[in-house]
């Protein structure tokens, strides 16, 4: 009969360590699987020029709907990697895990998003000046957009995420996930685009702005909170 | 046998007029037990009875329609965490990423249990479960059985009082299976309890094994 | 009077029964009298002449689908806390009868805007919030019913009302944030800039449409009941279960 095993260690959990977890994980799996994120990016920077190709490529006009077309591919671009954020470890088993991890799920679900939006929100908020020099913007207006996709991408994420963690298991899938999430960008897209609209037209983006700002303090506050417990109640 | 007094209670599972149902249907109800440190409780039935759902019950993952469950002598609910930290789950669904290797899986996995572990424990862990060559390599060409594997150095090193395990000998050969009740004996005779669904006769040298038929 | 009495659905059942025909003929008799008024009696706008009229149905819609969109996000905050069984159904009811009032609503305004903006439709700050509400009631519904457990398809839809409640501020507020085409509120705590009838009109319409609400609510809630609970001995004992 073997000896009863000494135990060491004691589980304890905590929010930093739960956050802690979920960044490091899922930024190494991004690393090891990096397709998703040059995915997502390919894809806003493909609906970006189909505009000038299906509408004309005239400067002004182009220059005009710039800010706008930018934001909606971003936002399309940001709701397409939506589904990778849970799906797996749902399939896996881990989001179970998670729920019964020690650490509190606000902790690891904020964790997740923000890996989440390491790989795609902030990938395209760097590739926005770019594609806004194609259309002709001003750099002023090219920074204005750039803050604004900075401020407002994580919104998205955090939006998004709690819409792909109810939706998982849904039957109707992705078209579930788009009547879902879509509706709740609608004010992020208007802040945000606004702005850059604002500052290409020569009036003050700061408005815009604050407002953004507060979508994103409100959200940082309530959205983990609601990712957690919408991936409790996936899992049950 | 030692009950480890951590927190001044006896560390004892008690289960009082379970019950749930899915969908309209009710899966089980009236369910009554009790499982003490060193003890070790079968759930048995036929496929579809709902042993799946009791364990899942118990651990928190699912929630039961009526009855309570009392964990060292408080209700659950009271302090999930603290509740969760003493119970580990091992479900169906193995929870390992196919892109990380055996040694990172398991890392994780006792990262998110708040477990702290060295490199050299957790090396250890999966020497003893015969992991040690293929640890670097990435789980998704581990076989069926290794990949098990993994998830017994992770029980080995997890300082969780109760566990559940759903089927914990699937996909195990025969000393995989051995090395799980050598595990599992261990776990016993250091005055933890296990609560496990299976079709296969436990029979670890130490510990109280009992069983709980759902019809 | 003991309230928990009435939150188990087998009792609710009964009592929703019961009630429901008189709400039905008190928001007939509200909705004739409000008509009567809004149509007849009322005096023609002095700048929007007749055309302002579709206001006796365009705001009475407009507030019960902001109303409705609210009673039901609070039945989800019960059904999140408590697990209750009885509010998960009574949401579920509810979000049809709210997605008619807010789709009237936006028709309605495009009959309006038609002759006085010259356009059915302009994406201001009201009606782009109001359409986000229509879907938002769209979400809720296909979401609570794409689960095959419905206890899951409660639970989820609930939090995806509650996320949605913010939209409420954004709509009520927007007329006053953003200067926009759509005017601005009529009436107000500190006195109204309409005629008295117009006003009573409305009132009464409002009351009307309230309570044809809570009576396709109570119905509705019934259907839900017996689906849900078709298993349950008091199901099985009920007259119209066993025809």
């Amino acid at each position: 009969m073997s000896a009863p095993a000494p135990k060491r260690h004691q589980a304890s959990g905590s929010f930093s360590g739960g956050f802690s977890w979920a960044m490091a994980r899922d930024l190494r799996l991004a690393w090891r699987h990096p397709d998703e994120a040059v995915l997502t990016v390919a894809f806003f920077a493909l609906v970006a020029s189909l505009f000038p190709l299906g509408i004309g490529a005239e400067p002004q006009l182009l220059a005009r709907i710039g800010p706008g077309v930018i934001w909606v591919g971003a936002l399309l671009a940001a709701f397409l990697a939506l589904p990778g954020l849970f799906a797996a470890d749902y399939a896996d088993g881990s989001l179970e895990q998670m729920t019964l991890s020690p650490h509190p799920a606000l902790g690891w679900a904020a964790g997740k998003v923000a890996a989440h939006w390491i790989v795609s929100g902030l990938p395209l908020t760097l590739l926005s000046p770019l594609i806004g020099l194609q259309y002709g913007l001003s750099p002023d207006t090219l920074g204005v957009q750039a803050l604004s996709l900075l401020i407002g991408t994580p919104v998205l994420s955090l939006l998004g995420g709690a819409c792909a963690a109810l939706a998982l298991g849904a039957r109707g899938g992705g078209m579930l996930l788009a009547l879902l999430a879509l509706p709740l960008f609608v004010p992020v897209l208007i802040f945000g685009a606004g702005a850059a609209e604002a500052q290409a037209t020569g009036l003050s983006a700061t408005p815009h702005l604050s407002l953004l700002g507060a979508a994103l303090i409100a959200a940082l506050v309530g959205l983990p909170v609601a990712v957690g417990a919408a991936v409790r109640i996936a899992v049950d | 046998m030692t009950s480890r007094h951590r927190s001044g209670a006896p560390d004892v599972l008690q289960v009082r007029d379970l019950a749930c149902r899915r969908g309209p249907a009710l899966l089980f109800s009236g369910i009554d037990f009790e499982v003490a440190g060193g003890e070790l409780l079968c759930v048995r039935g036929p496929n579809g009875c709902g042993k799946t759902t009791l364990l899942r019950c118990v651990t928190g993952l699912t929630r039961p329609d009526g009855g309570t469950i009392l964990w060292r002598g408080e209700p659950a609910q009271t302090d999930p965490e603290r509740m969760r930290a003493g119970t580990a789950y091992a479900g169906h669904l193995p929870s390992l990423k196919d892109d990380l290797s055996a040694e990172e899986n398991l890392e994780f996995a006792l990262r998110l249990r708040g477990v702290a572990t060295t490199a050299e424990e957790r090396r250890e862990a999966l020497a003893a479960v015969g992991l040690e060559k293929r640890r670097r390599i990435p789980a998704r060409r581990l076989s069926a059985g290794q990949r098990r594997r993994i998830g017994l150095a992770r029980l080995a090193l997890d300082p969780a009082d109760l566990w559940v395990l759903d089927e914990p000998l699937t996909a195990l050969d025969d000393a995989g299976q051995e090395l799980f009740v050598d595990l599992l004996d261990r776990h016993l005779a250091g005055g933890g309890l296990a609560l496990a669904a299976t079709h296969h006769r436990l029979a670890p040298a130490s510990g109280v094994v009992r069983e709980l038929r759902l019809a | 009077m003991n309230w928990f009495h009435f939150s188990s659905p087998s009792t609710f059942y009964g009592l929703a029964g019961r009630l429901a025909p008189w709400f039905f003929i008190l928001a007939t008799a509200l909705a004739a009298w409000g008509l009567y008024l809004g149509l007849l009696v009322a005096p023609t706008d002095a700048q929007q002449g007749e055309v302002y009229r579709v206001i006796f149905i365009h705001v009475p819609t407009a507030w019960m689908s902001m109303f409705l969109y609210f009673i039901m996000a609070c039945y989800c905050a019960l059904t999140l806390v408590f697990n209750t069984r009885l509010s998960a159904m009574m949401a579920r009811a509810i979000a049809p009868t709210g997605a008619m009032f807010t789709f009237i609503a936006l028709w309605t305004g495009a009959f309006w805007g038609r002759p006085t903006w010259g356009t059915y439709w302009v994406w201001d700050a009201r009606l782009t919030s109001e359409l986000v509400l229509l879907f938002l009631y769209f979400g809720y519904m296909s979401l609570a019913n794409a689960f095959e457990d419905p206890r899951r398809g409660d639970r989820a839809a609930a939090l995806l009302a509650l996320i949605g409640v913010v939209n409420l501020p954004i709509i009520y507020f927007s007329v006053q944030w953003w200067n926009t085409l759509h005017q601005g509120s009529s009436v107000s705590f500190k006195g109204t800039s309409m005629h008295v009838t117009m006003l009573t009109g409305m009132l009464v319409m409002s009351a009307s449409a309230w309570m044809y609400a809570i009576g396709a609510t109570l119905v509705r809630v019934r259907s839900v009941i017996l689906e849900r609970e078709r298993r349950a001995q008091w199901i099985r004992n009920l007259p119209e279960a066993s025809a």
